[in-house]
C-alpha cells in the first residue's frame, strides 16, 4: 500500500499541495490531469527524484520520503522509454540486477519468463534506436519488473505509441498487473485509457487532487465542473443491457462484449462514429438513420451532431469529407459505428 | 539552370577569404624549410625535448582536467543553484584574461611571499622555473575548454536515463560511471582535445612563469629573436605536424557517425 500524507513539493515556480492519496496494495492507480497539472511531478517525488518540501511517502509501511531512488523500491517508466542507448536490449533490460540480491540462476529464469512473456526474446542483441515504440514500451517494462519493484510508476506509457500499438500494450499492462501482482501507478491525460486500466484513480489539476475514487466514481460523479469536463467524453448514454445489447432509449447499440444484464452506461468516441448518406454495407455492426441538428467548428474538423431518436450523437468529420457529403443542417444520414469501439462500464 | 542569389556569392566570397586568411600563412610556413632543414632540426635534441615536454605538459593539464574537471561539468550541467551564472563565468575567466597577467597571477600566489607558496615550498613543489609550473599554467589555460565542453555533452543527455537507473537502484556514483559518462565520452574527448590543444599553443604565461625548462612554442620564439624567421619555421613545422598528428588520431576516435551518444 502507497500512503502519501500532505505531500508538498516546490519546484521553481511549480508546486505540488497537500496532497493525500492512498493506494491499495497491488492496484492499478491511474492519476489523471491535463498537460501542466503535475502528475510527472508527483511521479518523481514518489520515486524520490524530487525534493519533497513537507508530507511523507509511506510505502508497504516504511517511510520512503527521504530515502534515496535506488532504496524506495520503486521503478519507473517514462513516456518516452528512457532506454540506454549505448545498451543492447539483453543488457538495458539486466542494469538494475547487479544491485538487487538475486542469485544468477533466478534471476536468468526471471528474465528468461519476462522476455518470453513480453515477447522480446528475438531483440535482445539490438540496440533501443532500431526498434518499434511497441518494442520499445515492452523492453522498459522488462527493465523495471525484473528487479521486483514495490511499485511501478508508469508515466503516459500509451501516449506515444500509434493506435495499434496503443491497445496491444494496454492489454499487455493489463495482463502483467494480474500476473505479478505488483501495484502500478500509471499517469495520464487521456481518460478513455483510466476507463480501461484503472482499479482506483484520481484526478489532478494545477498541482493538486481534485478527486479520487473508483474510475466508475469519478465518472458519474465529478465533485467539480473540472472533473466534469475533464472526463466529458462525448456520446455517453445511460443504457440498460440484455446480453450484448445497450437498449438506450428508443435505440439498440450492439456492444463488443457482453455486459450482463442490467444497467450501466456506454460511451462512443465522436471519431468512430462514420456518416454516410446511405447505410453503409460494411462490419459495422450499428447504422442509424439520423437527422443532421447542428455543425460547429473545430478547427481542421467539424462536430456534427445527429439526432436519432431521442438521442443525440456526436461525429467528428474533416471539412474535405463534410463538402464531399454536401453535410449541412437538417439533412437526413446514415451514422455507423463498430460495436468494438462502444466503451461500456 | 537556378540563378544564384547575390547574398550566394557574397557567402563564398568570404568563405574563399577566411580559408585563405587561415591557410596561406600556415602554408607559407610549413613550406619554407627544406627537407634537409626539417631532417637536421629533428636531430637538435633541444627541439626533440621542448616538443615531448609541449606534448606531455599539455596532456598532464588535460589529464588534471579531466579528474577534477568532469565532476564540476556535471553539477553545472545538472543542477540550478543561486550563483551558478558567477561560477561559470570565473570558469571563463582564463579565457579572457591576458596570458602574461595569467603568468603573473599564478607567481603571485605561487611566491615566497604568499603563504600558499610558502607551503608548497615546505612539500618540495617549486612552481617558478619547473615543469610542474608548466603544467599549472596549462591547466590554468586549458581547462574551461574542458568543463565548458563536457557540460554541453552532459546537458544534452536525458535525465530521465539517469532516473531510471537510480530507480533500479543504482547509486549516483554506479549511475555516472555506468550511464553518464559512457553517453558523453564523446564530449569528454573533444574537451580534452580542445583542452590540450589551448595548452599547447600557451606562450604568454608560460614564459612567465617558466622560461625554463623550454616548451617549443619557447624554443620557437627564443630561436626567432636569436637567430630570425629561418631558424623559428622548421621548429613551428615539426610542432604543428606532430600536434596534428596526435590531435587527428583523436578525432578519428571521436568521428560522429557512431551510435553512442
Amino acid at each position: 500500500m502507497i500512503e502519501i500524507r500532505n505531500l508538498k513539493v516546490h519546484l521553481g515556480e511549480f508546486q505540488l499541495k497537500n496532497i493525500d492519496l492512498t493506494i491499495e496494495d497491488s492496484g492499478f492507480f491511474v492519476l489523471m490531469g491535463p498537460t501542466g497539472a503535475g502528475k510527472t511531478v508527483l511521479l518523481e517525488a514518489l520515486a524520490g527524484l524530487v525534493p519533497v518540501l513537507d508530507g511523507s511517502i509511506v510505502i508497504d509501511g516504511r517511510d520512503t520520503t527521504r530515502l534515496p531512488p535506488e532504496k524506495r523500491g520503486v521503478g519507473i517508466m517514462y513516456q518516452d522509454y528512457a532506454l540506454f542507448p549505448h545498451l543492447t536490449i539483453e543488457h538495458n533490460i539486466t542494469y538494475g540486477l547487479r544491485y538487487h540480491r538475486h542469485d544468477r540462476h533466478t534471476a536468468r529464469k526471471r528474465f528468461e519468463r519476462l522476455v518470453n512473456d513480453l515477447g522480446i526474446s528475438h531483440l535482445l542483441k539490438r540496440h533501443p534506436d532500431t526498434l518499434s515504440g511497441g518494442e520499445l514500451q515492452r523492453a522498459a517494462l522488462a527493465r523495471s519488473l525484473i528487479v521486483e519493484p514495490r511499485v511501478v510508476l508508469l508515466d503516459e506509457p500509451l501516449s506515444a505509441l500509434d493506435q495499434n500499438f496503443r491497445e496491444e500494450i494496454r492489454q499487455l499492462l493489463r495482463q502483467i498487473h494480474r500476473s505479478l501482482g505488483i501495484t502500478f501507478f500509471m499517469v495520464t491525460h487521456d481518460f478513455s485509457e483510466a476507463l480501461t486500466l484503472a482499479t482506483q484513480a484520481a484526478v489532478m489539476n494545477s498541482g493538486s487532487i481534485v478527486q479520487t475514487g473508483t474510475i466508475k466514481d469519478i465518472f458519474q460523479r465529478p465533485v467539480t465542473s473540472f472533473v466534469a469536463d475533464f472526463v466529458g467524453m462525448k456520446n455517453v448514454f445511460p443504457a440498460t443491457f440484455s446480453g450484448n445489447i445497450a437498449q438506450v432509449g428508443a435505440v439498440s447499440v450492439e456492444v463488443a462484449k457482453r455486459h450482463g444484464n442490467g444497467n450501466g452506461y456506454i460511451a462512443i468516441r465522436p471519431e468512430d462514429i462514420v456518416i454516410s448518406l446511405k447505410p453503409l454495407d460494411s462490419s459495422m455492426r450499428n447504422s442509424f438513420a439520423g437527422v443532421i441538428r447542428g455543425i460547429v467548428d473545430q478547427g481542421f474538423l467539424y462536430e456534427v451532431h445527429i439526432e436519432v431518436h431521442d438521442l443525440t450523437f456526436r461525429s467528428l468529420v474533416t471539412k474535405g469529407s463534410a463538402v464531399d457529403l454536401g453535410l449541412d443542417s437538417g439533412m437526413s444520414v446514415s451514422l455507423s459505428f463498430k460495436s468494438s469501439t462502444v466503451h461500456v462500464f | 539552370m537556378v540563378r544564384r542569389e547575390p547574398f550566394y556569392w557574397v557567402s563564398v566570397s568570404c568563405g574563399i577569404m577566411v580559408l585563405a586568411f587561415i591557410l596561406l600563412p600556415l602554408m607559407e610556413m610549413l613550406t619554407a624549410p627544406s627537407g634537409a632543414m626539417l631532417k637536421e632540426t629533428l636531430h637538435d635534441p633541444a627541439v626533440v625535448r621542448s616538443i615531448r615536454l609541449s606534448i606531455t605538459t599539455a596532456l598532464s593539464a588535460a589529464c588534471i582536467s579531466f579528474v577534477i574537471g568532469t565532476p564540476l561539468a556535471y553539477v553545472l550541467a545538472r543542477s540550478q543553484f543561486r550563483g551558478k551564472h558567477v561560477i561559470e563565468g570565473i570558469i571563463d575567466l582564463p579565457i579572457v584574461i591576458p596570458h602574461p597577467v595569467v603568468g603573473i597571477a599564478i607567481l603571485s600566489v605561487a611566491g615566497r611571499n604568499h603563504w600558499l607558496g610558502n607551503f608548497m615550498s615546505e612539500l618540495g613543489i617549486r612552481i617558478m622555473g619547473s615543469t610542474t609550473g608548466i603544467i599549472v599554467v596549462l591547466t590554468f589555460v586549458g581547462m574551461p575548454f574542458y568543463i565548458n565542453a563536457l557540460k554541453s555533452g552532459i546537458e544534452a543527455i536525458s535525465p530521465r536515463l539517469e532516473n531510471v537507473s537510480r530507480s533500479l537502484g543504482a547509486s549516483m556514483w554506479s549511475t555516472f560511471a555506468r550511464v553518464t559518462l559512457p553517453l558523453a565520452w564523446r564530449s569528454v574527448l573533444v574537451g580534452f582535445i580542445m583542452c590540450c590543444a589551448r595548452a599547447i599553443s600557451e606562450f604568454g604565461a608560460v614564459v612567465v612563469v617558466a622560461y625554463h625548462p623550454m616548451i617549443a612554442p619557447v624554443l620557437i620564439y627564443e630561436r626567432y629573436e636569436g637567430y630570425g624567421l629561418k631558424y623559428s619555421q622548421p621548429v613551428a613545422v615539426w610542432l604543428v605536424l606532430v600536434c596534428l598528428t596526435l590531435f587527428l588520431l583523436l578525432r578519428i576516435l571521436a568521428l560522429p557517425g557512431k551510435k553512442t551518444s
